[in-house]
């Protein structure tokens, strides 16, 4: 993984000695909090409902050992022992002290991380495919992609007050697992007309109170113009983006209201305007970068295993876990495998410091000395030898983190919604503990198959309600919590916004409510359909009868 | 309807309530109760006192009922943020009060 240099390592202690001054001056009454609010929100520190939350960056979701145990230590000695995995592979503290935070920055700087950009108007935390450099189905590793984008938007000077935050997402895969399409901008990387790799370009996605799909700006734009072309979609944003209003401000409204043609011609025009006075990288430093991200030397296996085999027949949780957390990697003999952060009963995305060092270890052993977060709230090993599946698995079920639910129902992304989030207006995490204890029976989890079930705890959407297949919404609706169901959505290559269903329900129908609408799809599929291909056959009208009764 | 002044507390964030004696508590059952215009007056200019001080941060009046002398939180955001913890249900992880 990417290694800083010493302009990397100067800058991030620069940064971490100018707050911890910062944070004197405050504290000494020399900044008042409306001062000091845009300081701390450009180093990751929010003041939420019960205390200080702290962002912290995980690039492209990546971490190495050495990363995810100094995060445990972190969560031990600054906090109450648990941080939170967030839909942007970023992690979260709940619970840190102002006076805390420098010497929380210091610890994170002296194993290459920061809070820079997890906040404000600026380029946010660039997402990835959590099975970068391991996916069979991969064109190529989007990670080198992922930190040119970090450096060079890293306190760009022309985009650090841009009119809202902007977020990127890079995939080198045929399947998306990064959502790529809910971007400001998503890249895929693709095969051009001449055999080499390049970029298919969308612009204008986005969750919040107003959902849009991102629209293709560019079919393939050559690697080497990638920043000088996402320099001219951001300068044109930049220029026309609106300021007046915060919910109109994102990238998508101007997309939508222009047009993606007029848009794109906007664009075009100022790139060929500036694109040759433009710094487009120098294919040695790209070089440089990529070598940061040599995939491991794995030597190919045998991918018939009988240790994983003879487990596989004698223990049903062993190959339920096979079946739905473990996939195939491009190297024989190999896998991939999702670390689920959601057993039933506990908080989705919550790992404990002693998870944290587990997996710590677990990636050394078996892994490479790799683990990704994934923006479903997960974590991911990802190259494991397949003959080592029975003891990984082992170890993890012993932890409680070995549940057989990845990309099922009980898979829930869950914002922290009004337990911890000052903006949110209903709870979230305890309808979810709720909504898994109902679904509990892996037998009945298995039964019903792939289904995404979102929920938000408010319109900002960071629980990715839209893409849900289910997507559970929570509005206040007079100092009552109220949850409004949407179907249909889905953020993979298909993407599409859910529908809203009908009127919202009271916290503790929801479970009820979740159970009608996975029943009516239960008795309407047909042989092989999973819940969005049923949803998109039958339509609304059997799930608002089942839900509401008939009209 | 009855009020008493909520804030966070400036060096950890923690949030507290303006008590019967001058002190910011974190126990929701020792603030001090505003009625009348002038008492709720009287708790602003001490709230705004304190922020002055850098004690708090982020101090508001909120809305209370008043049972057997003492003040209960009325919506569902005031009631976890008395209860000074997260998903008032038993967790998995033990998070200390």
């Amino acid at each position: 993984m990417y290694r800083y240099d010493e302009f990397d390592h100067a800058f991030v202690r620069e940064r971490v000695s100018q707050f911890r001054e910062q944070v004197e001056r405050r504290l000494a009454g020399k900044l008042t909090e409306e001062e000091f609010r845009p300081l701390r929100l450009r180093n990751g520190l929010y003041l939420q409902l019960h205390a200080y939350m702290l962002r912290i960056a995980i690039p492209y979701g990546v971490l190495s050992p050495r990363q995810l145990r100094q995060l445990a230590m972190i969560g031990r000695r600054f906090d109450r022992g648990y941080g939170h995995f967030t839909t942007r592979q970023n992690l979260q503290f709940n619970w840190v002290k102002l006076v805390d935070i420098p010497d929380i920055l210091a610890a994170l700087a002296e194993v290459e991380m920061h809070c820079i950009q997890t906040s404000g108007n600026c380029v946010r935390n660039v997402t990835a495919d959590p099975f970068a450099a391991a996916a069979h189905d991969e064109l190529e590793d989007p990670r080198p992609w992922c930190e040119v984008l970090r450096q060079w938007s890293t306190l760009h000077p022309e985009f650090s007050w841009l009119p809202r935050k902007f977020k990127i997402a890079v995939s080198g895969a045929v399947e998306d697992r990064a959502a790529v399409a809910f971007h400001d901008i998503g890249l895929r990387i693709v095969r051009g007309p001449e055999g080499e790799n390049g970029f298919r370009v969308f612009v204008g996605g986005g969750m919040g109170r107003i959902p849009y799909v991102g629209q293709e700006i560019r079919p393939f734009l050559k690697k080497q113009h990638l920043l000088s072309y996402i320099e001219s979609i951001l300068r044109v944003y930049n220029l026309h983006g609106r300021r007046d209003n915060l919910q109109k401000a994102r990238i998508k409204i101007l997309v939508n209201q222009l047009g993606i043609d007029k848009f794109r011609q906007e664009v075009e025009a100022d790139w060929e305007a500036t694109r040759k006075d433009a710094v487009d990288l120098p294919a040695s430093e790209y070089a440089r970068i990529a070598s940061y991200f040599t995939p491991p030397n794995l030597t190919p296996r045998p991918i018939k295993d009988d240790g994983v085999d003879q487990r596989r027949i004698t223990d049903p949780a062993f190959a339920a876990w096979l079946k739905h957390n473990v996939r195939t990697h491009r190297v024989p003999g190999y896998a991939i495998v999702t670390i689920s952060l959601k057993e039933p009963g506990r908080t989705p995305g919550d790992a404990s410091s002693d998870t944290m060092d587990l997996v710590a270890d677990l990636a050394e052993r078996y892994s490479r000395n790799e683990a990704r977060a994934n923006y479903t709230q997960n974590l991911v090993l990802p190259h494991v030898a397949r003959a080592d599946l029975p003891k990984l698995y082992d170890e993890l079920a012993r932890a409680g983190l070995a549940t057989a639910n990845s990309e099922l129902l009980g898979d829930m992304i869950c914002c922290p919604g009004l337990d911890y989030c000052n903006l949110a207006n209903a709870r979230s995490i305890p309808i979810a503990k709720e909504i898994a204890k109902r679904f509990s029976d892996p037998k009945r989890l298995e039964e019903i198959g792939p289904l995404r079930l979102n929920m938000s705890g408010c319109i900002n959407a960071c629980g990715h309600h839209h893409s849900g297949n289910i997507g559970i919404l929570g509005v206040d609706k007079k100092g009552t919590e109220l949850y409004q169901i949407s179907l249909g959505g889905s953020p993979k290559d298909d993407a599409t916004v859910g529908t809203i269903i009908g009127p919202g329900f009271r916290a503790e129908a929801v479970p009820d409510a979740i159970d009608t609408i996975v029943s009516t799809y239960l008795a309407n599929r047909l042989d092989g359909e999973d819940f969005l291909a049923t949803w998109r056959r039958i339509g609304a009208t059997p799930f608002k009868e089942a839900l509401y009764g008939a009209a | 309807m009855p009020e008493v002044i909520t804030a966070n507390r400036l060096i950890d964030g923690i949030v507290v309530y303006l008590a019967s004696d001058g002190s910011w508590a974190e126990d929701l059952a020792l603030a001090r109760v505003a009625v009348t215009e002038d008492e709720v007056k009287a708790l602003e200019s001490e709230a705004a006192k304190a922020v002055a001080e850098r004690r708090v941060v982020g101090t508001y009046p909120m809305a209370v009922a008043v049972d057997d002398g003492v003040p209960v939180a009325l919506s569902v955001r005031e009631r976890i943020r008395a209860a000074h913890r997260t998903t008032l249900t038993e967790d998995w992880y033990d998070v200390p009060l």
